[in-house]
């Protein structure tokens, strides 16, 4: 296979402390993402799943850093690379659109400048230029009326219009790579769909790669190609989105995939998942979800369990897995 | 931009019974302070028979109110009134004096953001490192040394001392004015330093938090770029109204500040005219201050909904 466009491998984030261990957020975290692939990256509140997408965008907040592990953007490393070399991947070779469109646009600038900014800087375009390319912009992502929506600024426009402003503004210099924190979260349903679909079909007519983290399954489903389902800064399952949906390999998946309502079958009952995820603080020895698993055995609490493949480019790390799954099938 | 300033009109209306409050106010308690005009200006060795005749040439002897109507007939006239102690007309000692107070009010108030917004910014920038520390102490300083102290410190440290700046006084020819006037308006800058810097510094921290200003960096933009296009005007918005209210406490400053530095300002004006009971004068001034801040109130507002965007102040449509 090719070399993928973005490789992480062993990536631990987490927060340095004196004298003591370090808090993990997120463990040895490995995947990688070819070009094209739409991948996305499952798990609730606090799985570090943003935590990763920013350590990739260089966006971590402070206090949090990367401990150890890998990025390879296109066979470079970025961990270690200087910062004034890696800002200039960011706009051009990678992007990224955050969860509140709310919040996330610079509430004193009209929106056009903050669409142009980028490719001024990095296209070499004059101001009418990439004024010019911030309304082309805004009009593929179906912003209706662009050229008078450009001079707005945030406030006078919908969340919807806004969460495509944040689109045009990562794509408008041409990304490889689109890195997604729950961008649809904060949009009502049927405006999240518009704004999926857009983002879908913009990636697929440049060619980018998309990394998707998000909590929400039929999101994934919608959109990603591959998925990753994290739990307290762990991967526990990945492979392609629809043998994974269609078989999940490890009780968490399962879980997940039980507790969300599924509208083909609307008369199932929705299971929850007993618990609470720990407190990364405190990390229980072994795979993490072993104090909420129901299949959990004595191996599950001393040691974590490696990940295997279960099936051709389908992982999942649990020991039982074999017995839960492949036991019940039969 | 255009349609948001529409409240300007109705503000400036609503400042007419504010300015007629102030008249009122500005009238009686001038009144109320003990002594009498015509003992101060004759002097203590004045027999009664000369107070008495000045006082009744001066119409001091009339009703309060009805000085007070003759006082409101006059100022619509345009007239403030003659000064007791100068015998000229108040209007003529202000039209002298404004200039001067307002140009060192201006060069403090541009002195001040010189000195805050770089150092708040590099507060900012880290907070909790030395540098943010060290602002931080600066802060504390300059908010613990008096205002006249300080003027004196800076006569003798930069006019004495290593004379670069002259001692005192106005200067003789409008170019030499900014030379006189930087050392007064030093002290001022400094005095106001320290809460321009803690307000500017914590909302720069706010957005630098923000996610905006994440957005900015993944758009690649950093440093001095960062700053101008997404930090700066931010944080400038509720600083605004932080120096929109303290320009009216440096008024009051500002009249110590002109004593010290024997400046021919209101401040030295007013403080005569206090101690020589010499009302009309005590009134001009007054007035003119409360004017003045209503003004500055309205031009904060004027400021801010221009840098605000999200800002509208008209009611018209967000209501």
């Amino acid at each position: 296979m090719a070399t993928p466009l973005l490789s992480v491998s062993s990536l631990t984030i987490g927060i340095r402390r004196k004298g003591q261990p370090d808090t993990v957020i997120v463990d040895s975290l490995s995947f990688d993402i070819q070009k094209g692939e739409r991948f996305g990256i499952v798990g609730e509140s606090g799985s570090g799943k943003s935590l990763t997408l920013r350590a990739i965008a260089d966006l971590l907040p402070k206090g949090v850093e990367v401990l150890s592990g890998s990025i390879r953007y296109d066979g470079a490393e970025l961990i270690g690379m200087p910062a004034a070399q890696r800002r200039k991947l960011m706009g051009p070779e990678i992007a990224m659109i955050f969860q509140e469109p709310m919040t996330a646009l610079n509430p004193v600038v009209r929106v056009g400048e903050q669409i142009a900014e980028g490719p001024r800087r990095y296209l070499g375009l004059s101001k009418q230029a990439a004024a010019e390319l911030a309304i082309e912009m805004m009009a593929k992502t179906g912003i209706p009326d662009p050229a008078r929506r450009a001079r707005a600024y945030p406030h006078e426009l919908s969340g919807g219009l806004r969460q495509r402003i944040m689109i045009a503004m990562a794509l408008s210099c041409g990304p490889k790579l689109l890195l997604c924190d729950e961008p649809t979260t904060a949009l009502d349903v049927t405006v999240q769909h518009q704004v999926l679909r857009v983002l879908e079909e913009l990636c697929a007519d440049s060619g980018a790669s998309l990394a998707f983290v998000t909590h929400d399954l039929a999101v994934v489903n919608q959109t990603c190609t591959d998925l990753a389902v994290m739990y307290a800064g762990h991967i526990v399952e990945s492979g392609r989105v629809a043998e994974v949906f269609s078989d999940p390999r490890h009780p968490y998946t399962k879980g997940l995939l039980d507790s969300a309502p599924d509208f083909d079958q609307p008369d199932r009952e929705l299971v929850s998942i007993p618990g609470f995820p720990p407190n990364l603080a405190a990390r229980p020895s072994g795979c993490p979800f072993a104090p909420r698993c129901q299949f959990a055995v004595e191996a599950c609490t001393t040691a974590m369990p490696p990940t295997d493949e279960v099936a051709p480019g389908h992982f999942a790390a649990c020991f039982e897995s074999a017995r839960i799954f492949e036991g019940a099938a039969a | 931009m255009l349609h948001r300033l529409r409240f300007i009109p109705g503000r400036l209306v609503q400042s007419i019974p504010v300015a007629f409050g102030v008249t009122l106010i500005v009238f009686f308690m001038a009144r109320l302070l003990p002594g009498n005009a015509a003992l101060a200006i004759l002097g203590q060795q004045a027999n009664a028979a000369s107070v008495a005749a000045l006082s009744k040439q001066l119409g001091l002897n009339q009703p309060l109110w009805e000085q007070y109507f003759l006082f409101i007939g006059r100022l619509f006239q345009g007239n403030l009134g003659t000064s007791l102690t100068y015998q000229i007309p108040v209007s003529e000692l202000l039209s002298q004096a404004i200039p001067v107070t307002l140009s060192l009010l201006g060069l403090a108030l541009l002195l001040a953001l010189v000195i805050s917004v770089p150092l708040a910014a590099l507060a900012a920038f880290r907070p909790g490192s030395p540098r943010d520390l060290g602002v931080r102490a600066f802060t504390l300083l300059g908010q613990g040394m008096p205002q006249f102290w300080l003027g004196i410190m800076l006569i003798l440290l930069l006019a004495i001392g290593v004379p670069l700046f002259p001692v005192g006084g106005y200067g003789n020819s409008p170019a030499d004015h900014p030379y006189y006037l930087f050392l007064p308006s030093l002290t001022l800058a400094i005095a106001m330093c320290p809460t321009i810097i803690r307000s500017l510094r914590s909302s720069m921290i706010d957005v630098l938090g923000s996610d905006y200003v994440g957005t900015a960096r993944s758009k690649g933009s950093y440093g001095a770029a960062l700053f101008r296009g997404h930090v700066l005007r931010n944080a400038a918005i509720p600083t605004v109204s932080v120096i929109g209210v303290n320009l009216g406490f440096l008024v009051g400053g500002s009249l110590v500040i002109e004593k010290v530095f024997a400046l021919p300002g209101l401040g030295s004006i007013m403080i005569n005219a206090i101690f020589t009971r010499d009302f009309p004068t005590v009134q001009g001034v007054t007035l003119f201050v409360a004017l003045f801040v209503v003004v500055v109130g309205i031009l904060t507002d004027v400021v801010y909904t221009m840098l605000d965007p999200r800002v509208d102040l008209s009611g018209k449509e967000n209501a």
